[in-house]
């Protein structure tokens, strides 16, 4: 006996996706596999890491921890929500760049998605602050501080506003 | 790590969601916020045969507060009753446990109630449940039944639930104007479970003396512990500051009761050895009670300045 087909419907980044999955599938392999968003990285998938951390209605949430099925109704923002295609990077994105923020980069969508979520409710976090807030997610690489320091970055560029983020060095046509 | 195969229900009444729950026991397990049916899917700890997602019963999602207490329903966020004021001053100790529950991401998605149905030995919100002497309320086949705390916790991961049923709502009763709490615990980095957690409640009579002191226990045996500590405490009056050498023997006397109490219970593992546990025990009864004296001074003092504002 086949295991039974949910057709379900999923609103990610502002776009509307159709998909068939089994009940089981997880958000994260139906954005990765289902829908081919593989910004969203799997690390632990029993909500450790926070590598698959997406937006849900806004909030971040471990797309590990949540069924595709129960994701319909909800807005889903994934990092690559964060920034329109060819348009200038999310601040917090530019930030990282800035900051180094990143090394390997397998932890950097669940920062990013984590960070602009959170600076949208503490737009002017103290580095106490700051640390806290990313102290949820996992990054073997950067040993954080570079990662604390994005964080102010991207407020600093936030309370600017979009003139303060330049345009990408890189010409659009390269990027993915 | 993938879940193993079951069948998906996604019920929209509650009276639907209790039928699929008592057509499918013993073989259905309740999802809320899936903060931990999940991981343990993906472990596959878990092989439920079917799947109920409750996020669509409507109703369940409320924080009512009254003079009594605060309800909880079903579907109420670690983030959202967190965010609650009213349920915040009627039960402080919700807000100051919630705190300490994994991290907002976490929140974000998981229940309260979720947390006590899964009755982890090591969950904040089930403690605070057990030392408020709080109840839930339980809706099966037959009808609905309420469940005190002290009947609900009967082992590691365990409840006298029966298959079938479902929480619909957990209530904490409120703390009263003299009644101050706290919680103190050690956790191997901000928002893992706690190695050892001590929640405490201290109350005071007109005089700001401890007429009545009680704390829960986290991770420190297969439920959440409750001792009453009254004895070693009482007539004290709880300071902000340093404490007096003679009180601070009574302090030392009441960790040495909650060591003798709940050492036994404690359980080695990965992270901390029993005699780590039980020290830890000892020097949180302390601390944990010390903060919940002051807060009940607190908020005794402002109750009387409001009401003194009044009059
Ligand atoms: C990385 C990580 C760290 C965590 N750290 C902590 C921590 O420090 N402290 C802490 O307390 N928790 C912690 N948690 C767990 C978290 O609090 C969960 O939210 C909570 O344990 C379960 O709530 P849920 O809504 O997610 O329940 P679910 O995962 O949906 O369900 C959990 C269990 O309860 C049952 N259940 C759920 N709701 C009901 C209901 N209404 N009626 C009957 N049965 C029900 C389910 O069938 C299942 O068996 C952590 C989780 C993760 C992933
Ligand atoms: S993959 Fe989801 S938290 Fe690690
Ligand atoms: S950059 Fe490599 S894990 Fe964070």
């Amino acid at each position: 006996m086949g295991e039974r087909m949910h057709d379900i419907r999923l609103s990610v980044n502002g776009v509307p996706h159709a998909a068939t999955v089994p009940a089981r599938r997880l958000l994260s392999d139906c954005l990765r596999h289902d829908l081919g968003l593989t910004g969203t990285h799997v690390g632990c998938e029993h909500g450790v890491c926070g590598a698959c951390t997406v937006l849900v209605d806004g909030r971040p949430a471990r797309s590990c921890l949540m069924l595709a099925v129960g994701a319909e109704g909800h807005e889903l923002t994934t990092v690559e929500g964060l920034a329109d295609p060819g348009g200038p990077l999310h601040p917090v994105q530019q930030a990282f760049r800035e900051c180094h923020g990143l090394q390997c980069g397998f932890c950097t969508p669940g920062f990013l998605t984590l960070i602009a979520a959170y600076l949208e409710e503490h737009p002017d976090p103290t580095e106490a602050e700051a640390r806290e807030a990313v102290a949820g997610n996992l990054c073997r690489c950067t040993g954080y501080t570079n990662i604390v320091a994005a964080v102010l970055r991207a407020a600093e560029l936030r309370r600017a506003g979009p003139a303060a983020v330049p345009e990408p060095a890189v010409p659009a046509e390269e990027r993915p | 790590m993938k879940p193993p195969a079951f069948d998906y229900h996604a019920p929209e009444t509650l009276a639907e969601a209790v039928r699929v729950l008592a057509e499918t026991a013993p073989h259905g397990s309740v999802l809320a916020g899936g903060q931990s049916l999940i991981p343990l899917l993906n472990m596959r700890l878990a092989a439920p045969r079917h799947v109920v997602d409750i996020t669509r019963v409507p109703g369940l999602d409320r924080v009512g507060t009254g003079t009594g207490g605060v309800t909880v329903g079903a579907l109420v966020r670690h983030t959202d009753l967190a965010a609650d004021p009213a349920a915040a001053e009627a039960v402080p100790l919700l807000r100051q446990g919630l705190r300490l529950v994994a991290h907002p991401v976490i929140r974000n998605r998981g229940t309260t109630v979720g947390s006590i149905a899964h009755a982890d030995p090591s969950a904040e919100m089930a403690a605070a449940l057990a030392l408020l002497g709080g109840e839930v309320r339980v809706a099966n086949a037959a009808g609905t039944r309420t469940i005190a705390a002290a009947d609900l916790f009967t082992g590691y991961l365990e409840t006298s639930l029966e298959r079938g049923e479902l929480i619909t709502a957990a209530f904490f009763p409120a703390q009263g104007p003299a009644t101050g709490s706290a919680f103190a615990e050690v956790a191997r980095r901000h928002g893992d479970y706690a190695v050892c957690g001590v929640a405490a409640l201290v109350a005071l009579d007109p005089d700001l003396r401890i007429t009545g002191a009680k704390a829960a226990y986290l991770s420190m045996g297969p439920t959440p512990a409750v001792l009453d500590l009254t004895e070693a405490v009482a007539g004290l009056v709880p300071a902000h500051g340093p404490v007096a050498p003679g009180d601070s023997d009574r302090y030392a006397a009441a960790g040495d009761l909650a060591a003798a109490r709940t050492g036994p219970d404690a359980a080695a593992d990965i992270h901390a050895t029993a005699e780590y546990r039980t020290h830890l025990a000892r020097v949180l009864t302390v601390r944990a009670l010390r903060e919940a004296g002051a807060h009940a001074v607190s908020r005794a003092t402002e109750r009387a300045a409001a009401g003194a504002g009044r009059a």
